[in-house]
């Protein structure tokens, strides 16, 4: 009866193909307009310098798949930031402070999972409550920045682990374990193809037998214990609390992941993608820096341009997806 | 195909496996079901019948644990059970295929098919077991579709096959198929009975719910009917007269279908043409063909789902833009640059999804009729509040819409009266050429008639219809004129007089082996 021509070239793999393309340009062009650009420890430096970022925008590739979206983010790495530093003050071993930081980022993002899911509250209010909620935690802390002095915080952030020519920290180790695990959930469990079910049509998913309410609770928790994670990451990488870190952070994630082809509608999109959507903002800022002259503020102009360029490739995608669906419905 | 009937599938002694007693159900307002009993047998196919708002999917859902029992009980296997949901239903063994996809379009064909009970290794998805055996299922089904593309790429009637797979593949005792044939052509629906012989005679109870007539008697061993919440009747199919059973469904004469049965008489159409297609077409939709409309007739479109009856259709209404040829109104040249330009020439397009493309579900009644209207007057020149009430009382009343309340919410409403909300909204704007794609489908019986009824009123009226139906027996029936499409062409064009519907099924079905015609 009814035969289907194979799809050619999944159009679901192009945002991730453009953005990789994009990349490999925005790199090329560096490397050809300054000496050393082209250099492994530059790559190893994006890494680096973004780990935080990754890790964010791992967390928020799992909101953005279920169609939600966590607009606190960058407040809760403030705020583990902040209790980080503010419980090492204290005196607690460094350990013990690690998972006061993770359990508080997670729980916060239980918290709003269950808003949005229980009260349904939308994603975008119940998240700028966090954020409001988290910011304003780390002011009844201290509204100084608290620098960190515990040895075992600081072997983590400034040892180096050589790799051949190059050298890496331990948070892109860790940044990189979260990218396969999240990979690996996401892919291969129920739970992940949960979340994608639930991005592409959530009341489907409910009469599939799916736990869709689960997930969308468990989206949040995980965006949460990542944010957590990030702030670990940027204590590191800051050596100090302060509630005035990582403002407007949770824009420059959500940019990542849209550039890195993941559909702010949900049900469509990878991790691997939200990575190279964090080198590719990465990139820039290393040009930026480069060039020396240029405002820091021009990093934000590129970002602008080519999340609008990405956002207008994605509607033709799906534009021409919902054509060749008009056709063959009758 | 012929169905080796089935008889005594109910012998006495054989245990019911669904029992449903007393059931009420009762919405602010309505009694949605008051004291129904349904029995439904291991080995059977039990078609449930009535009219929109009988009470069928309420049934369903009562059944499935969607809306609670106010009294009754009912029985599974002879146990007592009460469902908090469908999960819960289908984890006893009750599945539930609806009449709209329920499946997720991002997601792969397999997956749409296994998820929730994916095999496995060590704990993690086994990707590869899952496609052979979603490829195992779908062969069963004749599906040869690639299971590792997504179930987005493929039409609605394919993702419909994929969502009954996915209900085979729970082992339900009990399958329940609301509507599936809507979105299916003739080849997919006898593939279709195939899996339900099949699994009938494995042992599965399957109820089964559709407006078609011909498939009651195809398929089904029982039928149960329902009338405004009540049953009015169990019969046994191969004892049942097709105007027995059209009359416990209406619970009226049947007047209203013969009226529109005999082919109105209507006045010669206009020798000029209203509109003319020359070398219309557009590349991947529709072959370039020529076609023109009278003021006065109705021309059918008649063809297979696929065949560009849809494709065609909007090309004319100016939804999609051609890329060859021209059209001519009143003999003057026309460009359609969207659906407001052919709305303003007089062109109406009523689409075929009358939920996607159609109906504003939130709005009233009131405010979905006069829609068009308003924005055919543009937004500063909002429509005087008593005409719009006058005009929608009218029109209430004309198409005999229920309930007969302008405020009531459009998607409360029954899918019956929802269309004629839909048709009233075009008919207000006094279209010269109303387009209706698939009007009838989904509908009860009644409905049916009466819009057909509309359509045979307007034609007389001096309108020009382009009526699109996948019944074949509509189309011949309130036809002047027919075009047949296939495979995107069109392929004839036949004076309703000499048409009937074997011609047009030979048309459609010749040159081409994809056609199971059935008789």
């Amino acid at each position: 009866m009814t035969v289907i021509a194979p799809p050619r070239v999944p159009s679901r793999f192009l945002p991730v193909i453009a953005t990789f393309v994009v990349f490999v340009l925005t790199f090329g062009a560096g490397s050809v307009r300054y000496e050393g650009f082209a250099s492994g420890q530059i790559v190893a430096n994006l890494f680096i310098d973004n780990a935080f970022l990754i890790v964010l925008a791992v967390g928020m590739t799992f909101v953005i798949l279920t169609g939600g979206i966590d607009l606190s983010v960058g407040a809760v790495v403030a705020l583990s930031t902040m209790i980080a530093a503010a419980a090492l003050r204290a005196g607690w071993p460094a350990w013990l402070t690690m998972l006061a930081v993770l359990a508080t980022g997670s729980v916060l993002g239980l918290g709003m999972g269950l808003m949005i899911h229980k009260l349904r509250v939308q994603p975008f209010i119940a998240t700028l409550a966090g954020m409001f909620l988290a910011r304003g935690l780390c002011f009844v802390i201290s509204v100084e920045s608290v620098s960190i002095k515990d040895p075992a915080f600081r072997a983590i952030a400034t040892e180096s682990i050589p790799l051949g020519d190059v050298s890496i920290t331990y948070s892109v180790v860790v940044a990189l374990l979260v990218v396969a695990f999240a990979a690996y959930v996401l892919h291969l469990t129920r739970f992940g193809r949960t979340v994608y079910a639930v991005g592409g049509n959530e009341s489907s998913a409910t009469l599939m037998g799916l736990a869709a309410g689960r997930v969308k609770v468990g989206v949040y928790v995980i965006s949460g214990f990542c944010s957590a994670l990030a702030g670990l990451l940027f204590s590191f990488y800051m050596l100090s609390g302060y509630g005035l870190h990582a403002v407007g952070m949770e824009l420059d994630v959500i940019a990542a992941v849209v550039v890195g082809g993941t559909l702010l509608s949900g049900g469509v999109g990878y991790v691997v993608g939200s990575v190279v959507g964090v080198l590719v903002l990465g990139t820039v800022q290393t040009i930026i820096s480069f060039e020396g002259t240029l405002s820091s503020w021009w990093t934000k102009i590129v970002i602008g341009v080519l999340l609008l360029a990405f956002i207008a490739l994605q509607r033709l995608i799906v534009h021409r997806q919902r054509d060749l669906q008009g056709l063959s419905r009758d | 195909m012929t169905d080796p009937t089935n008889p005594a599938r109910t012998r006495p002694g054989n245990e019911p496996l669904v029992d449903l007693r007393g059931i009420t159900v009762e919405f602010p307002g309505v009694k949605a079901l008051q004291d129904v009993d349904f029995r439904l047998f291991p080995g059977e196919v039990h078609a449930l019948m009535g009219e929109n708002g009988a009470g069928k999917s309420t049934l369903i859902k009562a059944l499935t644990g969607v809306h609670a029992l106010d009294t009754g009980e009912i029985h599974l296997a002879g146990e007592p059970v009460s469902f908090a949901g469908p999960a819960q239903a289908q984890a006893a063994g009750i599945s539930t295929v609806y009449q709209e996809v329920n499946l997720c379009p991002n997601l792969s064909v397999a997956e749409n098919i296994l998820l929730g009970r994916e095999p496995r290794r060590f704990g993690a998805i086994n990707g590869w077991a899952m496609r052979a055996r979603a490829a195992k299922l779908l062969s069963r089904m004749g599906l040869t579709i690639d299971p590792g593309s997504a179930l987005g790429n493929h039409p609605i009637a394919v993702q419909q096959l994929v969502a009954i797979a996915r209900a085979v593949a729970v082992d339900a005792r009990v399958l329940i198929l609301d509507e599936p044939t809507s979105s299916l052509d003739a080849g997919e629906v006898a593939e279709l009975f195939r899996i339900i012989r099949v699994l009938r005679d494995e042992g599965v109870a399957i109820l089964f719910v559709t407006h078609f007539l011909e498939q009651v008697f195809q398929i089904s061993d029982r039928v149960t009917v329902l009338r405004n919440g009540k049953v009015v009747g169990e019969h046994d199919t191969p004892k049942l007269s097709r105007i027995t059973l059209v009359s416990a469904m209406l619970g009226r004469e049947l007047g209203v279908l013969a009226e529109v049965e005999r082919r109105t008489e209507r006045r010669a159409a206009d020798p000029a043409p209203l509109l003319v297609a020359e070398g219309l077409g557009r590349s991947g939709a529709i072959e370039p063909f020529d076609l023109e409309i009278h003021a006065g007739e109705v021309v059918g479109l008649a063809g297979l789902l696929g065949s560009g009856r849809t494709e065609l259709a909007r090309l004319l209404a100016g939804a999609d833009r051609a890329d060859t040829g021209r059209v001519l109104l009143d003999g003057r040249p026309l460009r359609l640059r969207s659906p407001r330009t052919a709305l303003a020439k007089g062109i109406a397009y009523s689409s075929e999804d009358r939920k996607a493309e159609g109906l504003v579900s939130d709005l009233t009644v009131r405010d979905n009729m006069i829609l068009a209207m308003q924005a055919a007057r543009g937004w500063a020149r909002q429509v005087p509040r008593r005409t719009a009430d006058e005009l929608v009382a009218s029109y209430l009343a004309r198409l005999d819409i229920r309930p007969a309340n302008p405020d009531a919410v459009v998607g409360t409403l029954s899918g019956g009266n929802q269309q004629k909300v839909l048709l009233a909204r075009w008919l207000i704007t006094r279209p010269r050429l109303l387009i209706l794609d698939e009007p009838t489908r989904g509908i009860d019986v009644g409905a049916k008639a009466q819009i057909q009824q509309v359509v045979a009123d307007l034609a007389a009226d001096g309108m020009a219809v382009l009526f699109i139906s996948a019944e074949l027996e509509e189309v011949v029936r309130i036809c002047d004129r027919i075009v047949v499409l296939r495979d995107r062409h069109k392929i004839a064009e036949l004076s309703g007089a000499d048409a009937g519907v074997d011609d047009v099924m030979e048309l459609i079905a010749s040159g081409s082996t994809r056609v199971e015609v059935r008789s």
